[in-house]
């Protein structure tokens, strides 16, 4: 049962073969055996699912079933779920439980899905690698076979890890830099981030508000479609979301490619990717122009900006947004303060890691009297320069396609004392959230024995033509079934 | 030295919206701790704020009100500094783009003249939750039911010269506010707080001097001490030979004393920028109009109105016009019957001074404008005299009889206009003072006669118990000494 997909267990829920139940005991059991030495998750909550995939069954069972209904999943532990233990992998949230559920949360459980858990994230959703979490590092389950212990890619990498297992059969992530698609890529799995504004950010922990989107993390570009359809939408609790009509992304999945017209940034397929990797992404390329696409290259002027706007913005409003976080009103707070000063500045030393204090530090003085219009107002020109490099290049073709990552997992702690060369590990996934575009990164290839992803870009709300094309793909190849052992 | 005075202001002004500006929880004023505060005014990870439109409404009718400009895109910003008040660890506010633009308000001063007082901004803005330092054993307890309370702050330009100035433009606000029913104007709650920049320069001289903010003045009455106060030390520091150090300063009225809160140099940075998680507010001439349109009738154009239908002077229309409050209570009481003046001298006078003493405002007052007005009309028609009129709004407000007539007939305040008995009661009392009655008819200088007169009221009174129309008495007396 492990290996089927959303669509597949959804199908099998529905003819009565399987109970939510069964099924639910079933992930459960293997998720505790397998998750040892993966540490994809933060907490499971046993409990909850099996009471879940019971009201599930009886749902089916009084004919009130979605696609979803009793279908197993996970949380990444940025989304609060009301009465379970929200970390937002920190120490800082350890003891804190929501009495609210996160739009997104909410969503899912009035579609009947069964949350076994909530996954392993970098602090604060800040970092590539999963490796700053207050709740240890997430191993990568491809290279373990070779006794490797590499990285899911980050902060999105317990989602990741886990569906690439097949703990699950998709886990819910957020992207502000890049925090699904690179974890995706070095997983092997598809991610999908969608249009800044298309899914509630209510009750995900914010990074970088500007930034942040939730989004989905999947086996199959299909299944990606199915979280979509529970995902998007208007939320009059978040005002910066988008009231558009959403579409049913699993309409649209079956339409020929025929006429695609493909734009290769130019910028993305420079002297910083390996010839091996970009060996791989040309091969998946050229399965879509074998599907009816052309393909033409283009170019993003700004593209050698995005990681220094990036880690400007981010860092800058990431400053304030976790100011809260000062142990006044929940989370953690530290012993006996001697007064108020104390209670703030022990709180905040001991309660965040070194990563999360130097973006603090980091945002803080980007934002600063005298550094303001150097730092965060040329960056967020250099934003609008990256935004119309977009929509320049969306007047000549209908998706960009590029590798998702320089290169494939590393191995743990190898760039953890480095966080420049970190930084770079998102150098072909941020501009498109400065943009506020969707973009997904579907398997393409290996390099080494370790997955390959491809990066496909779209206009703002163009996310049923991604899924489409990242479906289609997925129709010829089968780089997204490869398992790790 | 003669020194110029240089006074601008900044006024926190709460607006009367029944939910917060971001979030949907009560504004109600006493509630029991924390319990209007929701998660989001909590700043739980996750949450979000959502404009309350009616905010928004609130402030475009005080930019009309005020003669602004109304901004079309304005933006809110994240004032970041830490305190255990504030919840989010930053206040969301408007800095680089206000939602109300340039303004200005006339005021109408003692000695005739108009001055305009111009107004540099208004922005929207949340309010922070409050800290209690009693009753925690040397902690400090958090009350956040105020925190996202909406407020306008208004930004004056530094136009006024002397405490009566700011005072008088302070109450200006205070009327047009609650005219416009925006804020409730209760200052004793803290719905509008003013800070003081003051500043000094040598008469004549076009540079400004070194200013200093007293912040969160909450009475008339403490402002003006204020200023009073810190022009004072300002002016003995400069005279000193001494300069003035730019400080936030806070005062404290029953000791009328002032100490610095920070100087200059221990200010916060506060890093303000755009909040990513509200977009800017856009608002079209089809909400301001509707605003326009919504705005009631404000303190101007009440005092012209006063002035013309109830022919009152400019001085008794523009108090009673000032506030909105006041206004409707004097026209109840006015509208009971033609005296109208009398009504004004009632309201400013017996009434005024009554709610000063008890510290109370229009609102809880025990008597209505339409009592007091029959209490006025009692008076005009000579049911009772001025010292029984006394009696009968003592009995009012003490809430012994909520009727005047009622109060008038069981108190036995009626006076005696019958000129028969009258007569004979004066008969009465010239035949029991002989001597007195020769020297008033021996007098030749009327001014003196006119000043023997009191001597035989007291015994009139006395005779007919206080209830002889004293005006009647008057007549009557002069008619017969005059023989």
């Amino acid at each position: 049962m492990h290996n089927k997909s959303v669509a597949e267990l959804s199908r099998e829920l529905e003819s009565g073969k399987i109970s939510s139940v069964e099924l639910t005991r079933e992930y459960l059991g293997r998720l505790k055996k397998e998750d040892e030495q993966l540490n994809s998750f933060i907490s499971i909550t046993e409990d909850q699912a099996l009471a879940d995939a019971h009201a599930a069954d009886e749902q089916r069972a009084a004919g009130k079933a979605t696609p979803w209904t009793g279908v197993p999943f996970a949380h990444k532990d940025i989304f609060c779920t009301n009465g379970v233990a929200t970390t937002c992998g920190s120490k800082m949230l350890a003891n804190f439980v929501p009495p609210y559920d996160a739009t997104v949360t909410e969503n899912f459980r009035k579609a009947g899905a069964v949350c076994l858990g909530k996954t392993n994230m970098d602090e604060f959703a800040m970092g590539s690698s999963t490796e700053s979490s207050h709740f240890g590092a997430t191993t990568n389950p491809w290279g373990l076979s070779k006794g490797e212990k590499r990285v899911p890619g980050g902060s999105s990498g317990g989602s990741a890890a886990a569906v690439a297992a097949r703990l699950v059969p998709a886990a819910t992530a957020t992207d502000t830099g890049g925090s699904i698609r690179q974890p995706a890529a070095l997983c092997g799995v598809t991610g999908l981030k969608p249009t800044y504004g298309r899914v509630s950010r209510y009750g995900m922990i914010a990074f970088a508000s500007s930034l942040d989107q939730g989004g989905a993390m999947a086996r199959s570009a299909e299944d990606a479609a199915l979280m979509l359809n529970v995902m998007a939408g208007f939320d009059p609790k978040d005002s910066t979301s988008i009231d558009r009509e959403v579409p049913d992304y699993t309409a649209t999945l079956d339409e020929p490619l025929k006429g695609l017209r493909i734009g290769l940034p130019k910028e993305y397929f420079a002297d910083n990717l390996s010839a091996a990797m970009e060996e791989q992404v040309r091969g998946a390329i050229r399965d879509y122009e074998k599907l009816g696409a052309t393909v033409k290259d283009v170019s993003l002027p700004h593209a050698n900006l995005a990681i220094a706007a990036y880690y400007v913005i981010a860092p800058a409003e990431a400053s304030a947004n976790l100011s809260r976080f000062d142990g006044a009103r929940y989370g953690y707070r530290c012993e006996d303060p001697k007064d108020l000063m104390d209670m703030y500045t022990r709180t905040r030393a001991e309660g965040f890691g070194a990563e999360v204090k130097r973006r603090i530090l980091v945002g803080t003085y980007a934002l600063s009297a005298g550094y303001f219009d150097a730092y965060y107002l040329k960056a967020q020109k250099v934003r609008r320069l990256i935004q119309q490099d977009f929509i320049d290049a969306f007047r000549e073709v209908d998706v960009l396609m590029s590798p998702t990552t320089p290169s494939p997992a590393f191995i743990q702690g190898e760039k953890s004392n480095d966080p420049v060369t970190m930084y770079l590990e998102d150098v072909f996934t941020v501009a498109i959230n400065l943009a506020g575009i969707p973009a997904m990164s579907v398997p393409a290839g290996f390099v080494d024995g370790l997955p390959v992803g491809l990066q496909i870009i779209g206009d703002y709300f163009s996310e049923a033509r991604l899924l489409n094309a990242a479906h289609q793909f997925q129709q010829v190849t089968d780089w997204h079934q490869r398992e790790p052992q | 030295m003669q020194w110029d005075i240089v006074i601008g202001l900044e006024i926190h002004v709460q607006l009367a919206t029944r939910t917060k500006i971001f979030s949907g929880s009560s504004t109600a004023y006493g509630a029991e701790p924390n319990t209007q505060a929701n998660a989001v005014d909590l700043a739980m990870p996750g949450t979000l704020p959502v404009p309350n439109e009616q905010a928004f409404r609130y402030a475009v009718m005080f930019g009309l009100a005020v003669n602004a400009e109304i901004e079309r895109r304005s933006v809110f910003e994240r004032k970041n500094y830490f305190y255990p008040d504030l919840p989010k660890g930053y206040q969301t506010t408007q800095l680089e783009r206000p939602i109300v633009g340039p303004g200005y308000v006339d005021l109408d001063l003692a000695n005739g003249e108009t001055k305009r007082v111009r107004i540099h901004h208004a922005h929207l803005e949340e309010d922070a939750g409050k800290s209690l330092h009693e009753d925690f054993h040397g902690m400090t307890g958090i009350d956040l039911n105020r925190a996202g309370t909406p407020l306008i702050e208004v930004v004056t330009e530094p136009d006024m010269t002397n405490a009566e100035e700011a005072v008088a433009f302070a109450r200006k606000l205070h009327g047009i506010v609650t005219s416009l029913g925006i804020c409730d104007g209760d200052m004793s709650q803290g719905s509008m707080r003013f800070d003081v920049n003051i500043s000094l320069k040598p008469k004549g001289s076009d540079t400004l001097g070194t200013r200093t903010e007293t912040k969160n003045l909450n009475s008339f009455r403490f402002m003006e001490q204020a200023i009073a106060h810190e022009v004072e030390r300002q002016m003995d520091i400069l005279e000193d030979g001494g300069t003035i150090v730019q400080e936030t300063r806070l005062y404290n009225g029953d000791r009328d004393e002032s100490r610095s809160m920070r100087t200059k140099e221990e200010a916060n940075d506060y890093r303000y920028f755009p909040c990513p998680d509200l977009l800017p507010v856009e608002i079209d001439d089809a909400f301001i109009d509707e605003a326009r349109n919504s705005l009631p009738e404000l303190p101007d154009a009440r005092k012209a109105r006063f002035m013309e239908q109830y022919g009152l002077n400019d001085y008794d229309a523009g108090l009673l016009a000032s506030d909105s409050k006041l206004a409707a209570f004097f026209e109840a009481a006015a509208d009971r019957g033609k005296d109208a003046k009398l009504a004004s001298n009632w309201v400013q006078g017996e009434f005024s001074a009554r709610l000063n003493a008890e510290e109370k405002s229009v609102a809880d007052s025990p008597i209505s404008g339409a009592q007091l007005g029959d209490l006025v009309v009692r008076i005009a028609d000579n049911t009772i005299s001025s010292a029984g009129a006394k009696k009968v709004f003592e009995a009012l407000w003490s809430g012994e009889n909520d009727n005047v007539d009622a109060i008038i007939d069981a108190k036995g305040l009626k006076q005696v206009s019958d000129t028969g008995e009258l007569e004979k009661m004066v008969d009465e009392v010239l035949a029991s003072m002989p001597d007195q009655v020769a020297q008033y008819q021996q007098e030749s200088d009327p001014k003196k006669q006119k000043k023997m007169l009191g001597g035989f009221m007291g015994p009139l009174m006395k005779a007919s118990k206080g209830q002889g129309n004293p005006k009647l008495f008057n007549e009557i007396l002069v008619k017969k000494l005059g023989g």
